[in-house]
């Protein structure tokens, strides 16, 4: 039984059952310091103690994979001897408390875990959810918007990498909990991966990079609580970043990883210094010991607790090679970094922390990483599933479909986020083949005939209604969105974003969705090679919707093949591929037309969403394709406004087959498995030859041409719209916000 | 014929990879990169100092990379009539040098640009102008959140009256409206040249505009230029 105080346990997030497990680790009571050491290594954020016994079951292994979860980044082979290095991170809770900082951070952490790896990075994509920019709370989520949008601008635009795409979405349960997620890639050469190791005994341990402060202590018990009223009280605890340090730790660190004195490499970020020595360790098997007199400090008198927990960014430890320290001091120096040697490797399996020569903390790496507890949750089925699984289109009060496009082309959702990206440089090193908005982020791989392209997908909405098929829908439209560009995915990353998991009903949202994406993962042949949880996204008891989040990587082999979503100009045959159903449940139209969120999320056919893409990336391969746009949000009518978009007005004349009796069921259905193709004319013959093979359902709907964008449904006129005209109403939505509160 | 650009390195400069990349992969001739804390420019024909954001550009702009050592050799070089590119921030550090004059605001609408814009070449009496003609138009990427250019009146007049407005933003037509300008740039200056009119410095990336996948060849022509310059001048080395 611990004898402790009850408020101090409390303060550092740990229930008292875990406070006597750090007893039994330790054989005797902790020191505040190691109390506070076992607190941040120990928390949600750090250990994923409720959310590991469902990540185990993900798949994991794939001829591609070169490394798995466990390290900074996971890690694909893509050929030519070079490896993709990349993961998605959250920074939601400190997002919400200081925007842009919170968001710069973000950026700053992913990068860190990528270039730590020893991989250039070279895109960043996003995945962000806010509430509604109107109503009661808009003018405080325009400030977020704009804060966090500024802050990924930042800090990605200083440090030279680009933002080359990613997504927005505008919903209610976002208002009082942001979602700020930051996928990083980065190139590497296959057999030079650098791992978070501390091998050798006796081999020197340093830290390079920014000073440590106060800043940022308790950061991750933080981001493993919820919200209220009192958060803003919590504003110390969100770090602040500098980009120009990173960028020099950036370049530092990549060019001492061409030399062979390194042994390991492990960025400070959640839990500090923490968790760098205790995990370096761990992976080794060995021990480290630190003196933290001799860790840089921004201000005097801290202590060593507030050092081995600060949270200030831009800081790496690293170790080398015993001797070679003049060769790591010398790079160091070029980019005018301070290099401090901390400590040395040792061979006991213990984190051992000195002050001035004193021992204040001394106890096992491995209890402090691996001997977190894990919980299996308690989990039950929500009852409000089967309120909102009550859905009958029928019900649905008349509709102009025209105006409903309309309306919909100019929700914050559909909407161009062109205000957003233009804040973004998306073009720095001159990778960029696709440009910010026309389809999945795409960096061609200089000295190869190789481009990459990355898409970040997740529906919130479909995954409230039924989280394991949202979680695979979530998986399948990365995919596809990847597939649309000519990439063949091989690989992914998630960033699992849900509310309280000691909730049994988030948790069990929780369950499902990791179910669903096992198995989605599984089906379309796509690991999972890392990735993020974030939990306790609630504010006053309100949580969000369950939001997984899937960044999916797929490799281009001909990068002059790739492909965007927008026509490529007149007299080409449009071909839809799949089958329309009428599924309007979950969809942007009964949300944004009808203000409604119900129903159930469209079926999901792996096997048909399977052949989808392989077909999608062998007819690109091939040069059959001309443009390519999955149908997702808002359905078929919303993809084919968007292929008449950004193409100097070239418009279309469609008739699709009826999926229902009503125009509203075939327009914006939001049917799985579907892509809106180009082809020439005489590549029709083809197409319809390839997807008969591949068995995906394929049509003739119609041809590009004209100025006007013309649907019909079985004859029946749905939609004649000046493509200038709907252009302009979307690519204006989201910047008007900002122009009203300006005025 | 092959001549040799130098790209100044600034901790903090991340557009050094891009032109380093045009120079040498895309036109095929030598480059090198030069640390800031070097002195010599290695023999270079034409020196470029890139984008970026050289020491954070916490103070100002390009303000602290006027004291590197190798700022020496540079405006050794530009007063020597060496052909001195600055892209971005580089034009940035060449208005805090006073190697050309005026200075870059924040952007009118206090935000980052980054996006394909039009400039007009109002000039080609320059090195890296040569090959292009006056009133041509260009699809130019811009990347920054301070380009507004600004000088007094009375240095704007003098840059005017001796033809040292070298690009202006434009529309695709060619007009110099205010649609057109980006960042509230006076006058629409996009780029500028020295009295000596060897120094030029731009806002616009012309080396992200180097080949068709990019989006545009557009920025191939400032290259171009240089090099025909610098073989009517017999200046070569090779």
């Amino acid at each position: 039984m611990s004898t402790v105080d009850p408020a101090l346990l409390e303060r550092h997030g740990l229930k008292p059952d875990e406070y006597d497990r750090i007893v039994a680790a330790l054989g005797r009571e902790p020191s505040l310091t190691e109390l506070g050491m076992f607190s941040v290594m120990w928390s949600e954020h750090c250990s994923y103690k409720s959310s590991r016994v469902h990540l185990r079951t993900l798949p994991t292994k794939g001829r591609r994979v070169l490394q798995g979860p466990g390290e900074n980044a996971g890690a694909v082979d893509i050929g030519d001897g070079l490896a993709a290095v990349f993961k998605i991170e959250s920074h939601n809770h400190p997002s919400f408390i200081e925007p842009y900082q919170g968001a710069a951070t973000g950026v700053g952490g992913i990068i860190r875990d990528v270039f730590t790896m020893g991989a250039r990075p070279v895109a960043l994509l996003n995945s962000l959810r806010f509430g509604p920019m109107d109503g009661p709370h808009g003018a405080r989520t325009r400030r977020i918007v704009e804060g966090v949008v500024a802050g990924i601008a930042g800090y990605g635009n200083s440090i030279g990498i680009p933002t080359v795409g990613g997504e927005i979405v505008f919903e209610e349960p976002y208002t009082g909990n942001p979602l700020v997620n930051v996928f990083c890639l980065g190139l590497s050469k296959a057999d030079a991966l650098v791992k978070g190791r501390a091998d050798g005994v006796g081999n020197p341990v340093y830290y390079v990079g920014a000073k440590t402060g106060r800043d940022g202590i308790h950061g991750a018990t933080m981001a493993s609580a919820e919200f209220d009223d009192k958060s803003a009280e919590k504003r110390p605890a969100v770090q602040v970043g500098d980009p120009f340090m990173e960028k020099l730790l950036l370049e530092a660190c990549l060019e001492l990883m061409k030399g062979d004195a390194l042994i390991g490499v492990q960025d400070m970020g959640a839990a500090g210094l923490t968790c760098a020595t205790s995990e370096m360790g761990a992976r080794s098997g060995s021990g480290i010991e630190i003196d933290v007199q001799h860790v840089p400090q921004r201000e005097s008198g801290m202590t060593p607790y507030e050092i081995m927990l600060s949270e200030s960014q831009e800081r790496m430890l690293l170790v080398f090679k015993k001797g070679r320290e003049h060769e790591v001091e010398a790079v160091f120096e070029k980019w005018d970094l301070h290099a401090a040697h901390v400590g040395f490797v040792t061979d006991d399996g213990l984190l051992r922390v000195k002050d001035h020569g004193t021992v204040v903390a001394e106890m096992p790496a491995k209890a402090l990483v691996d001997e977190a507890p894990v919980y299996d949750r308690p989990m039950t089925r929500p009852s409000y599933l089967d309120d909102v699984a009550v859905f009958d289109p029928a019900s649905l009060p008349e509709t102009n479909p025209q105006d409903a496009l309309l309306r919909m082309l100019a929700s914050p959702t559909i909407s161009s986020k062109r205000w957003v990206y233009r804040q973004y440089d998306h073009m720095v090193r001159t990778n960029t083949i696709v440009l910010a908005g026309m389809g999945a982020g795409v960096v061609r791989v200089k000295g190869t005939p190789r481009a990459l392209a990355m898409s970040v997908d997740g529906n919130g909405r479909y995954c409230y209604l039924d989280p394991r098929r949202g979680a695979m829908l979530a998986v399948a439209e990365a995919a596809r969105n990847v597939a649309c560009a000519g990439g063949q995915p091989i690989g992914a990353t998630n960033c699992l974003n849900f509310g309280n998991p000691e909730r049994p009903e988030i948790m069990w949202q929780f369950g499902e969705a990791v179910r669903g994406i096992g198995e989605a993962c599984r089906a379309l042949d796509v690991p999972i090679t890392g990735g993020n949880v974030s939990l306790y996204n609630e504010t006053d008891g309100n949580a969000i919707y369950p939001t997984p989040v899937l960044g999916v990587v797929g490799l281009i082999e001909d990068a002059t093949r790739v492909l965007t979503r927008g026509f490529r100009g007149e007299g080409d045959s449009i071909v839809l591929l799949g089958d329309t159903f009428e599924e309007l449940g979950g969809s942007e139209y009964l949300k944004a037309i009808h203000g409604q969120v119900k129903g159930q999320p469209p079926q999901l056919d792996l096997r048909k969403e399977r052949a989808l893409i392989d077909l999608l990336v062998n007819a690109a391969g091939d040069g059959v394709l001309r443009s390519a746009h999955d149908c997702s949000d808002g359905g078929i009518a919303v993809t084919l406004a968007e292929s008449t978009f950004d193409t100097d007005g070239v418009g279309c004349e469609v008739d699709l087959p009826a999926a229902g009796p009503r125009l509203e069921g075939t327009l914006f259905s939001e049917s799985a498995s579907r892509a809106v193709v180009t082809v020439a004319a005489d590549g029709v013959d083809a197409l319809l030859t390839m997807a008969r093979k591949a068995g995906v359902p394929a049509r003739v709907i119609g041809r590009t041409g004209g100025s006007r964008l013309r649907i019909s449904v079985d004859g029946r006129l749905a939609v004649e719209e000046n493509v200038r005209d709907a252009e302009h109403r979307w690519s204006t939505a989201i910047g008007a916000n900002f122009q009203r509160q300006a005025s | 014929m092959s001549i040799k650009f130098a790209v100044i390195v600034f901790p903090g400069s991340n557009c050094d990879h891009d032109a380093y990349h045009a120079a040498k992969h895309v036109l095929g001739h030598e480059a090198e990169f030069i640390w800031h804390k070097e002195t010599s420019l290695k023999g270079a024909d034409v020196v470029i100092l890139p984008g970026g954001f050289s020491y954070g550009d916490y103070l100002r702009t390009g303000a602290i990379a006027q004291f590197s050592p190798v700022m020496t050799a540079v405006r050794e070089f530009a007063a020597t009539g060496g052909p001195l590119l600055g892209i971005c921030n580089g034009f940035q550090v060449l208005c805090e040098t006073r190697l050309l004059p005026g200075a870059l605001l924040r952007n009118k609408d206090l935000k980052f640009h980054c996006e394909h814009v039009r400039v007009r070449v109002e000039q080609t009496d320059t090195p890296f102008t040569a090959r292009a003609s006056v009133g041509q138009v260009l699809n130019l990427p811009i990347a920054h959140g301070e380009g507004n250019y600004f000088a007094d009146e009375a240095t704007l007049t003098a840059l005017e009256s001796s033809r040292r407005i070298i690009f202006r933003y434009c529309d695709a037509e060619g007009r110099v409206t205010d649609s057109a300008n980006p960042n509230g740039s006076l006058r629409n200056i996009a780029g500028i040249c020295s009295e000596g009119r060897n120094v030029v410095g731009l806002m616009p990336h012309p080396e992200r505009a180097c080949e068709s996948p990019l989006g545009s060849e557009d920025g191939l022509v400032l290259f171009d230029s240089v090099v025909s310059s610098l073989a009517a001048r017999g200046a070569l080395t090779a």
